[in-house]
């Protein structure tokens, strides 16, 4: 029985509540009034507090540890050392592939980076913990340390085959083409820098564990605690119902994380630990410092025969972490011949980790500054060139593109931008001591996709409830999600509530590569669907529904009222219907997963990610995309560069919310200044470790250096990508602004900077 | 972080008792203290919350003399009307300064007692090497990372920044610190590192600043300061300058000229030699930025922070000419 048709509902985007309205965050009041508890908030019985101790050096051996003047301060309840943590289990990586270690220990005897865990001190107070973890004396035996890509004993690094992309004879192609250009672009090391810091609540009960901890995947970080401990899965329950950001360093169970489960199941005392802010900038990783160079050829025309690309990034002594640095030098442009590779270099950091983008945003530093290079080169404007080797498919994949509105978003940006107007040569506009340079670079990302869960909940009273223990770190989970089951449903978005966050709703994979809102609106709108033909089956068969004599064969859902689509027979809420049937509520799961679906592969869909679908799965390669046309001004004297305008086009396909995707692009745009003119680690080579660990040193955009930014959606539905036919949005922003503010920067003062950030001594 | 007693002064008197105590440190705004406790630079035994004492917060401004009271608030400061038309720089030089959150805070008296933000300094644990912390422990910065150090004022022992901007302003325009029974020139009182990079200041234990003193002028009327850095708020300068100016009735030649400079040196720097190349000359570009390197003399750089010797004497130039533009 087919009992509603949801295609012109969809469509209804004028309606706040529907999927595409402009509704206002629904968390937003809580946030703002500060209802909304976050995961270390909690208030519990019997509280203890664990600080960290950190290596000072930054390669070598803990040679002693004196714990006693610590053991003896007020308020300690434990002082643990590697030789007194309890020992866990190896617990398996992000893709399922089991650990190489069977035993892991939080605190570590062998320093590989400077600030590693090598003792934790419990107190029953947090001042109490502080004190006492600054009377802990650690001897060493230091080794000398490799302390960024640029040192003498990194060396070349380990190749990563799996990263190789090659067609054609790129290296012959480019010997013979009669334009060449060949530079090198330096990222440095970057950190997501969110205002939340990492850190958790930790509490046994007999063999089950609670966690409250920012979770950017609950039901993966439950499985690495189930793991470590040897306790089955269902045995943890992870709970973070709001995140305070965090742009891809949320998604794992860390170091830090272990020390403070570990010191609660030693101790049979809840235990929080949070990482205070200089250490959130050494106990987990940022963006990998990365080098690259891009060599182009091409036809004097214009037209490029030949990419050849090499990417290095750096990785950790004892992890591994890839930046896929080609990712996007090998789709932007149609090119026959083309080669990429990548090799890694461990130093002595710890292991680098997300950021926004990680491997696009990088990747296209390189290629979108090769492609201007090229450009003004040749003489031909740097908008005009991007058309001339537009890629009309996939060129790696030599696949469809899904919907790709990227001459679109040239189109509509350059317009809005006004770049019709642009001079050609650099340092011809000025204002005053200002040099005013425009520039321009696009941008992309793979529509990652993967299953995801929810359960409907249909109350007594008409109230819905959507469960899922996927997670809202401020993107908008709780709204989308709200619309979709509103809109499904035909009730009020108001009497909609969104619960998330906890690992024992609803399973979801990780929030993480801007596939959460595809994933979930799709799961929502199914599970939705099928508690919306529960309701009108009952109201149809019912004996004591009032529309059972009606003889129809299907009903409508309006406002929260029920009635036939003709108008005949009696019109009535939910409420009165659920009443009529004698139901308290009406309840459905529904997942996208095939029926034909294990168990385990279940569990392996949501705690791993070696289930997502590949972007170019079938016959279609999926990627949102995007083009930034930037304004700077540069002081000629002090070699300042402030952002005075940015117009953005973009296309996700179809937006759930486009206010929210607005804030999400604004978002990105904003880390992307930061990137461009402010952000670095900066390392004492002396010591391999970051000087500049804190809010006042390591370098954010204000207000005052964001000027208006103009976002243009030009999105049409990608049934391909997600089933209401959106595509990523979160991260694709912060792709291409950096090229976009550097190419002019170059455009204002002839200047090419090509080591981020561009800070003032780099212009004078 | 440690265990510390905490009082709290009802006056002036009161303060300066308990402030002779060993291990004592004054609270005003605290937007300094607390963050160096934290990092574990100052660990007082007791602190002396001054914040309540009444009648130090009075800023009282006439064309011949600003009174600023040790306990104003920075914006508070940075927004009154009179210091706005007779002292333009120091206003400019308050708001310029740290965030509106901290502005709102934090106090006159403690803003001229704020420390130098070279991250050695800042992170005992990991570089015990310290001369301003721990006298003749030696000098991290030196062969580390010195993108924020000094070049003017540095010695073997510290080369760290000065970082604030309200007592450059107020070194340009002679201003004293009153410190009840004695009063000083700013200027001297802020101390170079030398060999003794712990002492930063001429104050001695008990001494509480009540007030500042900025003589009115003609060149504070017409005056400004400039502030460079990568972003646009929130941070320390990169070089900043306080200038003011009084040119002859022919509107070009200039008869008094006050230059210091901020974010350069390891006190804030008064830069007479520029004052003096300039007295009696007319006021063209090319004559202006010549002049403007002179403050350079002596300058020494430790790599990263090469960029400062260029970049301070274009600051200079460009408030010198900005406010010539303006006769
Ligand atoms: C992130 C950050 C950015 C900043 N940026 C800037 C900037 O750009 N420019 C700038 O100029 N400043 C900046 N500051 C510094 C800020 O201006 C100072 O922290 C503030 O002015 C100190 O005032 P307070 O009242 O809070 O001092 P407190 O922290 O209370 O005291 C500071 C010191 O002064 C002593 N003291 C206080 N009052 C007296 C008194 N009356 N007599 C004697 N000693 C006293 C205290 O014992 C203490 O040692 C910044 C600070 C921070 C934290
Ligand atoms: S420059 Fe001065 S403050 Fe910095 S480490 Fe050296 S001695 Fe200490």
């Amino acid at each position: 029985m087919t009992v509603h048709d949801m295609k012109h509902a969809a469509s209804d985007s004028a309606r706040l509540e529907a999927v595409g309205g402009r509704l206002s965050r629904v968390d937003g009041p809580a946030k703002i009034t500060g209802a909304a508890h976050y995961a270390v908030e909690q208030q519990l019985e019997g509280l203890t507090h664990a600080v960290l101790v950190g290596a000072t050096i930054a390669a070598g051996k803990v040679s002693g540890i004196d714990t006693r003047a610590a053991e003896t301060a007020p308020g300690v309840l434990a002082v643990l050392t590697p030789d007194t943590i309890m020992p866990l289990n190896g617990a398996s990586d992000w893709f399922g592939n089991p650990s190489p270690q069977p035993t892991f220990l939080p605190l570590v005897r062998e320093v590989t980076f400077s600030g590693q865990h090598v003792a934790a001190v419990v107190a029953e107070t947090f001042e109490q913990a502080v004190a006492a973890a600054a009377l802990v004396k650690v001897w060493y035996d230091e080794m000398p340390a490799i302390v960024d890509l640029s040192d003498g004993k990194a060396g070349d690094g380990i190749p990563i085959d799996a990263m190789t992309k090659e067609w054609g004879d790129a290296q012959a192609a480019f010997a013979a083409a009669p334009v060449r250009i060949c530079a090198a672009y330096n990222t440095p090391r970057e950190f997501q820098a969110a205002m939340e810091p990492h850190g958790l609540i930790a509490r046994w009960e007999g063999d089950e564990l609670t966690v409250w901890e920012p979770s950017q995947w609950l039901d993966g970080m439950a499985r690495t605690y189930a793991e470590w401990f040897s306790v089955p899965f269902e045995n943890v329950r992870l709970v973070s119902p709001y995140i305070g950001g965090g742009f891809g360093s949320k998604a794992l169970a860390l170091a830090h994380s272990a020390v403070a489960a570990a010191a609660a199941r030693m101790l049979g005392r809840p235990v929080k630990l949070v990482l205070n802010r200089p250490q959130n900038f050494t106990s987990y990783g940022g963006r990998a410092a990365t080098r690259q160079t891009v060599a182009i050829g091409a036809d004097r025309d214009g037209k490029i025969q030949s990419i050849v690309h090499r990417g290095v990034n750096e990785t950790a002594v004892d992890g591994m972490w890839v930046e896929p640095l080609g990712s996007v030098t090998s789709i932007m442009y149609a090119t026959p011949n083309f080669s990429s590779k990548q090799n890694v270099v461990r130093v002595n950091t710890v292991v680098p980790g997300a950021k926004r983008a990680p491997g696009e945003n990088p990747s296209a530093f390189g290629i979108e500054c090769a492609i201007d290079e090229l450009a003004h080169e040749l003489g031909i404007d740097p908008l005009e060139m991007r058309l001339i080797n537009y890629a009309e498919q996939d060129p790696h994949a030599k696949k469809a593109w899904s919907t790709r509105q990227l001459r679109e978003a040239f189109a509509a940006g350059a317009e809005a931008f006004g770049w019709a107007k642009r001079s050609p040569q650099p340092r011809a506009m000025r204002d005053g001591h200002q040099l005013i340079g425009w520039g321009v670079a696009a941008g992309t990302y793979p529509v990652r996709r993967a299953h995801g869960e929810a359960v409907v909940r249909i109350m007594a009273d008409g109230s819905v409830v959507v469960e899922s223990s996927s997670i809202d770190m401020g993107q908008g989970t709780y709204t989308i999600l709200a619309q979709t089951a509103a809109e499904t449903l035909g009730v009020p978005v108001e009497r909609v509530s969104v619960k998330l966050g906890d690992s024992h709703f609803a399973r979801a994979g990780v929030t993480g590569g801007s596939r959460l809102a595809g994933v979930m609106t799709g799961a929502v709108y199914k599970a939705a669907g099928q508690a919306l033909d529960e309701l009108i089956g009952l109201a149809l068969s019912d004996t004591r529904s009032p529309f059972q004599k009606l003889q129809a064969n299907t009903l409508q859902v309006r406002d929260g009222r029920i009635a036939s689509p003709r108008g005949e027979g009696p019109e009535i809420t939910i409420a009165e219907l659920m009443s009529a049937v004698g139901r308290d509520h009406i309840e459905a799961k529904g997942d996208t997963l095939p029926a034909s679906t294990t168990p385990e592969e279940r569990y392996k869909n949501y705690t791993t990610i070696a289930m997502s679908i590949p972007h170019t799965e079938g016959e279609y390669s999926r990627h949102s995309w995007c083009a930034h046309f930037v304004e700077v001004r540069v002081d000629e004297d002090f070699g300042t560069v402030r952002v005075s305008r940015v117009v953005s086009a973009l296309d996700s396909g179809r937006l759930y919310n486009p206010k929210l995707a607005e804030s999400q692009w604004k978002g990105g745009i904003i880390m992307g200044i930061g990137q461009a003119l402010l952000e670095e680690g900066v390392v004492d080579r002396r010591h391999g470790r970051i000087v500049n660990g804190n809010f006042a040193d390591y370098m954010l955009p204000t207000n005052a250096d964001i000027p208006d930014i103009q976002t243009i959606s030009v999105g049409i539905p990608d049934p391909h990508s997600s089933a209401l036919g959106g595509k990523g949005v979160g991260e694709l922003a912060i792709v291409g602004i950096a090229p976009a503010i550097a190419n002019a920067v170059f455009h204002a003062t002839g200047k090419r900077v090509r080591d981020l950030p561009i800070t003032l001594e780099k212009l004078i | 972080m440690r265990d510390f007693s905490y009082l709290r002064a009802d006056s002036v008197e009161a303060a300066r008792n308990a402030a002779a105590l060993p291990g004592a440190m004054l609270l005003a705004g605290g937007t300094t203290l607390i963050d160096l406790a934290k990092c574990g630079v100052a660990e007082p035994s007791t602190v002396i919350d001054i914040s309540h004492i009444e009648g130090l917060a009075a800023i009282d401004v006439t064309a011949d003399r600003a009174a600023i009271g040790a306990l104003a608030k920075m914006s508070h400061v940075a927004d009154n009307a009179e210091i706005k038309s007779y002292f333009p720089a120091v206003s400019e030089a308050l708001w310029q300064a740290a965030s509106a959150q901290l502005r709102n805070m934090a106090t006159i008296g403690g803003n001229l007692m704020q420390r130098t933000r070279c991250p050695y300094f800042r992170d005992p644990q990991n570089f015990p090497a310290c001369n301003k912390r721990a006298p003749g422990s030696g000098c991290s910065a030196i062969g580390g990372v010195t993108r924020g150090h000094a070049v003017l004022g540095v010695s073997e022992a510290c080369i760290a920044t000065y970082p604030g901007d309200l007592a450059v302003a107020l070194i340009a325009f002679d201003a004293e610190v009153d410190l009840g029974e004695r009063k000083l020139k700013v200027e001297d009182f802020f101390l170079a590192p030398g060999a003794t990079a712990e002492q930063e200041h001429d104050i001695r234990p008990g001494e509480v600043i009540t007030a500042i003193e900025i003589p009115g002028s003609a060149a504070a009327r017409r005056s400004t300061y400039i502030k460079v850095r990568d972003r646009q708020s929130y941070e320390f300068a990169a070089a900043s300058a306080a200038v003011g100016l009084e040119l002859e009735g022919d509107g070009r030649t200039v008869r008094d000229i006050r230059v210091a400079l901020g974010g350069v040196a390891t006190k804030p720097w008064r830069a007479r030699a520029v004052e003096d190349a300039l007295k009696g000359k007319a006021l063209d570009e090319e004559t202006v930025r010549k002049a403007s390197e002179l403050a350079m003399a002596g300058a020494v750089d430790h790599g990263a922070n090469h960029y400062k010797i260029a970049l301070a004497p274009r600051v200079i130039a460009r408030a010198i000419l900005k406010l010539g533009e303006t006769a």
